[in-house]
């Protein structure tokens, strides 16, 4: 396995801007899972994230954006160790996350928070919202009984919920509102860092806009950093200050929201912003969308991971893997013909 | 007649579960001609799918119709026999499901499936079928040959809903009702099978109910919209007209709360929560949580009048005895 590892590593050009503070600065990660596909049982691996290299300022939104099976959310949970990497760096605030012992993550694990998809299997059902939101309390800070419920009434009223609720239990609640516990859970350890790997993806829209917001102000209020995950653009258009396309586990492009959204160098990225409905009915025109399906990553397509659905792909995508590099200050893309003006 | 293809009068259809009874749609008023494309909106739990299950005659128990009607071409369906309504469905409506591949037959080759719709459609022989089948695969853009011999757990989701797309349109339905047909699909798969759809209805000239959450789908597709919230039909409209100048105010609320690229006004959702349907609120099932709410709201549910030359709203703001009017 090792050797199989060592042979795919590649040295890459590492985007290192030191813009303001750096909190999460992230190098050359990689995760692979190992299968057993075939009559023969072959021990195969999917390269869920490849070689991803990012970093997040402090106080920022970076969001993370994919199609299924971009390694989006495994990206998200590496970050954390909730998954083990199989190879790269994490720095956390100068400090190489990836060598730190079990024993000491529990410090770091309460900075670092994570509000996950599906709010109807994050929340434990038979516990009441108080111990959910509570437990990480006496973990953390030992406090007594009497002070967990003052803490957790007061976290309640800053995710908009009610004193109240404290003695329900999750299923008394709507998807709207478990959201707003998972977040209370993760807020009331006082953390520096969420993850928020698609938490609306769930909702309803009218419901979203609202979750959206309390992220938001939350974000201001106590001075959090987001490591954002979602599949919609308009959403990271509306959250995020930086943003990461991803494809089949590697970035394929990455800059401030601006550089991606009005200078958008990647073929792909352009064709996933075709591709979103405009929800405008005047605004019909025929429009350029990938080809294809995604290709699955234990088999990813040689050269450029994009070449078989991309329409300006030559000879040269097919056999070489672009490097990520800077065009312009903080703009980095992965492509052989970035579309530069 | 509203419309000449399908006319849903007052439909009110309930659930009997242990919890109570649910009222599901509570009084329902829906029509659309021959050739166009109705975009059903609106969230979780306000009955699109039982309104779409309705028009197929596919309420079952627990389900009741307990009053109103659906006409298709006029005839009522409450009053056909299980032959017609049979006959009806597969020939002259055809279904598409939000989960193709869990919707297909999981132990049948995609070909036999296939085959299967068209013989029935055309009372021909399964066998006879086979050269049909190939051409309808070509249409929706899959390799035929290859895609015949395959199970459903062997396609992709953007796959599999492609094989559903050729099933139903086998038969060239008067009407295709396609309920989230892109909703579990990632957003290039889902503007390939929005692009193909378009194509094929526009070259067939099938009816389209296109059930959605998502506005930006419905915008680019559909002609005339309808937004249902709480088991109502609450507006109708062109689709330029419910963007442009929506009246009722849930419909204002749900525009407001959708993100769009390159807009950098704040969004703003619409406090509360969607009713439990065990216990509606009495009258207008939105007062609780409308800005606008007026004593009379809670008392009856307004009638779905025409506020416009051809945009219907139900909603007191534009009624003649509404204390305020709107604008």
């Amino acid at each position: 396995m090792l050797l199989a590892i060592s042979t795919l590593k590649k040295v890459n050009t590492m985007p290192t801007e030191v813009k303001t503070e750096t909190l999460l600065s992230v190098e050359n990660l990689k995760k692979y899972f190992p299968v057993k596909r075939g009559a023969f049982r072959r021990l195969l691996y999917v390269r869920a994230v490849d070689d991803v290299t990012f970093q997040v300022p402090k106080e920022s939104v970076f969001a993370v954006v994919g199609e299924s099976g971009s390694g989006k959310t495994t990206l998200g949970r590496t970050v954390l160790r909730l998954i083990e990497p199989t190879s790269g760096k994490i720095i956390y605030k100068n400090e190489d996350f990836t060598k730190i012992s079990l024993k000491s993550l529990r410090i770091f694990r309460r900075k670092m928070q994570i509000i996950s998809q599906d709010p109807y299997n994050s929340l434990h059902p038979r516990k009441l919202v108080k111990d959910i939101i509570g437990e990480g309390l006496k973990i953390h800070f030992h406090m007594s009984s009497n002070e967990i419920l003052d803490t957790v009434k007061e976290t309640l009223e800053r995710v908009g919920l009610r004193e109240e609720h404290m003695f329900r239990y999750p299923h008394e609640f709507s998807g709207g509102q478990r959201q707003r516990i998972a977040t209370a859970r993760a807020i009331v350890l006082k953390p520096e860092f969420l993850v928020l790997d698609e938490p609306t993806s769930a909702l309803d829209v009218s419901v979203q806009a609202i979750i959206l917001k309390m992220f938001k102000d939350l974000k201001s209020s106590l001075s959090l950093t987001y490591l954002f995950i979602t599949h919609d653009l308009a959403v990271v258009d509306y959250m995020s200050d930086y943003v990461a396309v991803m494809y089949l586990g590697q970035i394929m492009e990455m800059g401030t929201k601006e550089d991606v959204f009005n200078n958008t160098a990647h073929p792909y990225t352009i064709l996933l912003m075709n591709s979103i409905p405009v929800p405008d009915p005047r605004h019909k025109n025929k429009k350029m969308i990938p080809k294809g399906e995604i290709p699955s990553s234990i088999n990813p397509p040689s050269g450029c991971r994009f070449h078989t659905r991309c329409p300006y792909a030559k000879e040269v995508c097919k056999k070489e893997e672009p490097k990520f590099v800077k065009i312009s200050k903080g703009h980095f893309v992965k492509c052989h013909f970035p579309i530069i003006e | 007649m509203r419309g000449d293809l399908l006319d849903v009068r007052e439909l009110k259809v309930v659930f009997y579960t242990y919890r109570g009874i649910i009222k599901a749609l509570n009084g329902v008023e829906l029509w659309m001609n021959h050739e166009e494309r109705l975009g059903l909106i609106g969230e979780t739990g306000c009955g699109k799918s039982v309104t779409s299950l309705s028009i197929m005659g596919l309420i079952e128990q627990p389900g009741e119709i307990i009053s109103g009607d659906v006409y298709f071409e006029g005839k009522s369906m409450q009053k056909m026999s299980m032959e017609e309504l049979h006959d009806m469905r597969g020939k002259k409506i055809s279904m598409i499901f939000q989960e193709p591949v869990s919707a297909l037959n999981p132990v049948m080759r995609i070909g036999f499936q296939v085959a299967e719709s068209i013989s029935r459609a055309k009372d021909i022989k399964i066998k006879e079928a086979y050269p049909e089948v190939l051409k309808m695969l070509e249409l929706v853009g899959l390799d035929s040959k290859r895609t015949a011999s395959l199970y459903p757990h062997e396609l992709s989701g953007g796959m599999a809903q492609r094989a559903m797309i050729a099933m139903a349109l086998s038969s060239n339905p008067k009407l295709l009702i396609a309920d989230e047909p892109t909703s579990a699909l990632d957003v290039t798969i889902q503007a390939q099978i929005m692009e193909l759809l378009d194509e094929l209805v526009r070259e067939m000239g099938n009816a389209v109910i296109l059930i959605t959450h998502d506005m930006g789908v419905a915008a680019e597709f559909c002609d005339k919209i309808a937004v249902m919230y709480a088991g109502n039909v609450v507006e109708r409209a062109s689709t330029v007209d419910i963007f442009e100048e929506p009246l009722h105010p849930y419909t204002k609320g749900l525009l407001k709360a959708v993100p769009k690229i390159g807009q950098s006004k704040e969004l703003v959702g619409i406090t509360g929560t969607v009713p439990d349907l065990v216990n509606p609120p009495t009258g207008c099932r939105f007062h609780p949580r409308c800005p606008y709410a007026m004593n009379k709201c809670s008392q009856k549910m307004p009638p779905l009048i025409e506020a416009k030359p051809g945009h219907h709203v139900a909603c007191y703001l534009y009624t003649q005895e509404g204390e305020h009017n709107a604008n």
